[in-house]
């Protein structure tokens, strides 16, 4: 009986388009935000950060990204892994060129550079569709990162064709650099998480959002309604690539320190976010958030719990993996298309009724 | 009768009727062998309803797409307010004021039906990608002014109790209306129905005629429509164009439709469903 949605009516439109219309969740979102700012900080290790938290604030951001274009708007895209390091090395060319550039702006400035370079990457959306669409976004990523491997410029003429990240501060804190503790580097990746989510939120809960939604559902409908079908596009490539590419650059910057781009910002990269938004659930912020945790956490848990506890070969839990995300995503695409969010919302369909199911 | 003046009459049930709002000269619409339209003229005055009528395959949904801007016929003129209209995109088109349902209904399946109906009012919302990635302010006082235009549709096309459904989970008749409110959601100075009512048993087609009817009444919306049921069309249009093989073969009040005997042969002699 805690979890009720009877009785807590809505009296104004303002508070009918809340992102949690339900007191009940409003209060668990408050209390989660809360010991993620607050706790998590100063009780969390190395271990747990660096495998566990800082890779799913980052991840989350990316699939809350590819999620708006491909998830709301209906475009498909397998650049992912390139639109990253797009942000990666705008980020590293910012901070060599203007080391008294605050990291914050470093980073903002970097997802710009990349929501350009996808807007010019999005150019054919209007003339190729679905697979086509795929394929051309494929080339994008092997371009991109045939670009950086190709064009010392890029990686300021280093020997060893790496970059890597100068140490920079917020606040006298460290956040970027070898030296950097694991929850400065937590702290900053989630307070950008949490200013990126906010906006991603207040796009698709309105009018862009909707132009957005119309596009992906039936584009000959969205036209008559008034809707320029480039214009539509093209904004939804440019704030989807600006996700990615603040995930790009906080993922060198931040997490790793050091990149080298084929490895880091590989295809493998453009199908992990597209899986981690199939998973989660396409076209829901949330599923964003959920198909990042579980990615990130379940090659942990197999390795925690196969290798640490049973004693199974390294390898063989690695194959387990792969296998359990196969399998998952043909279950998910056939299945529950909505992925785990929908399976959330059915879930508390139920709790919201329980325990009368009429 | 009709009187044919440029500033207009008023209808017996007591009705404003204009002057021209559009007018097509002259259209020619052909694909590749295929005259989906041939030559034909007429005029859409301002608050009347007007009908085409047509045996299948006639043009009559090539015409609303021409009107739309999805087909740009190779030859005539489209007049709009007085003005001759350039080649427009449909979303140029949608931004003159001319709203439209679709006779296969096009509704967007994965939203709700209030979210439907909002991105109606797409033509009347300003704000632009930052002020509504901040949301408080101009955006937030934006969608809720609109939001109220939506509610106010909602409650007059009577589906209040569907708001929050997804509209993939709705039956046809409700589907229709829902595709009537997000064309009326565009406040729209000409509103374009094809086949508004195809498939609809008897109680929702007057339902439907009476929604027609109060658009028109209550909001002064001119309305084109296209429709099969004779009966319908008898009750709720000032003025009918006859269509049949892509030329004009009838135009004029319905009475006189009724009587027209190239009207009568058309229908008698084309199998119709
Ligand atoms: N996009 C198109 N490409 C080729 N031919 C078309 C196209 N659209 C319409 N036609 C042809 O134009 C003619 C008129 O079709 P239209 O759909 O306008 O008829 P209609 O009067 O609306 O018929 P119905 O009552 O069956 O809806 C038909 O012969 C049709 O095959
Ligand atoms: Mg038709």
């Amino acid at each position: 009986m805690i979890y009720r949605e009877a009785g807590d009516f809505k009296t104004t439109y303002r508070d009918d388009s809340q992102t949690f219309p339900i007191r009940f969740d409003r209060r668990a979102y408050y209390a989660l935000v809360a010991v993620a700012f607050l706790v998590l900080p100063f009780v969390m290790n190395d271990y747990w950060a660096s495998a566990v938290f800082v890779p799913f604030l980052i991840y989350s951001i990316a699939a809350i990204g590819l999620n708006i274009l491909t998830g709301y708007c209906g475009q498909v895209s397998l650049g992912t892994g390139g639109f990253m390091a797009v942000g990666a090395y705008a980020a590293y060319k910012l901070m060599t060129a203007f080391p008294e550039l605050n990291i914050f702006f470093v980073v903002l400035l970097s997802g710009g550079v990349t929501a350009g370079v996808g807007v010019l990457f999005g150019l054919p959306s209007l003339r190729i569709k679905g697979f086509y669409l795929a394929v051309a976004t494929l080339a994008a990523q092997f371009f991109l990162v045939w670009l950086f491997n190709k064009v010392p410029w890029f990686y300021n003429y280093s020997a060893s064709g790496q970059i890597n990240a100068p140490e920079r501060t917020i606040f006298g804190i460290i956040v970027t650099g070898p030296s950097t503790p694991a929850w400065s580097k937590y702290l900053f990746c989630l307070t950008i998480l949490f200013i990126l989510s906010w906006v991603a939120r207040n796009l698709t809960r309105g009018e862009v959002g909707r132009t957005w939604m119309a596009i992906r559902d039936m584009d000959i409908a969205a036209e008559i309604i008034g809707v320029n079908p480039l214009k539509a596009k093209l904004t939804a490539f440019a704030v989807s690539s600006f996700f990615v590419g603040v995930a790009g650059a906080l993922f060198f910057a931040v997490y790793l320190g050091a990149v080298e781009v084929t490895e880091a910002f590989g295809i493998q990269k453009s199908f992990l976010v597209l899986f981690m938004i199939i998973i989660g659930g396409l076209g829901s912020m949330f599923g964003s958030f959920a198909g990042a945790a579980f990615l990130v956490l379940l090659p942990v848990f197999l390795k925690n719990a196969l290798v640490g506890g049973l004693g199974w070969p390294t390898d063989l839990a690695a194959h387990l993996e792969l296998m359990i995300v196969g399998a998952l995503i043909i279950v998910f695409l056939i299945a529950e298309p909505h992925g785990i969010a929908a399976l959330w919302r059915t879930a508390k369909e139920k709790l919201r009724l329980w325990p009368f199911p009429h | 009768m009709l009187d044919e003046t440029e500033e207009g009459h008023v209808t017996e049930d007591g009705r404003q009727i204009g002057g021209v709002l559009m007018e097509m000269r002259n259209i020619t619409l052909r694909f590749g062998g295929v005259v989906a339209i041939k030559d034909i003229s007429f005029d859409i005055r301002k608050g009347e309803i007007r009908a085409i009528i047509g045996p299948n395959g006639a043009g009559k949904s090539s015409m609303l797409n021409v009107i739309s801007g999805f087909y740009h016929p190779q030859e005539g003129e489209i007049w709009f307010k007085g003005a001759r209209r350039k080649p427009m995109k449909p979303y140029q088109v949608a931004r003159q004021g001319i709203a439209r349902t679709f006779q296969n209904i096009a509704l967007f399946e994965g939203m709700s039906v209030i979210d439907n109906i909002m991105t109606g009012r797409l033509t009347h919302m300003r704000s632009g990608l930052f002020s509504q990635a901040l949301w408080w302010g101009p955006a937030e006082r934006e969608e809720l002014e609109n939001r109220e235009v939506v509610e106010r549709i909602i409650d007059f096309l009577e589906i209040q109790h569907i708001r929050k459904t997804p509209v993939a989970r709705l039956p046809y008749g409700l589907k229709k209306r829902v595709e009537l409110a997000r064309a009326l959601a565009a406040e729209p100075e000409l509103l374009l129905l094809d086949e508004p009512m195809a498939g609809m048993n008897v109680e929702e087609k007057e339902d439907m005629s009476r929604f027609i009817l109060d658009v028109n009444d209550e909001f002064g919306t001119t309305i084109a429509l296209i429709e099969h049921d004779m009966g319908v069309v008898m009750d709720l249009s000032d003025r009918v164009v006859v269509m049949d093989y892509g030329r004009k073969i009838g135009d004029g009040p319905p009475e006189e439709i009724r009587n027209n005997q190239d009207v009568i042969d058309a229908y008698l002699g084309v199998a119709h469903d």
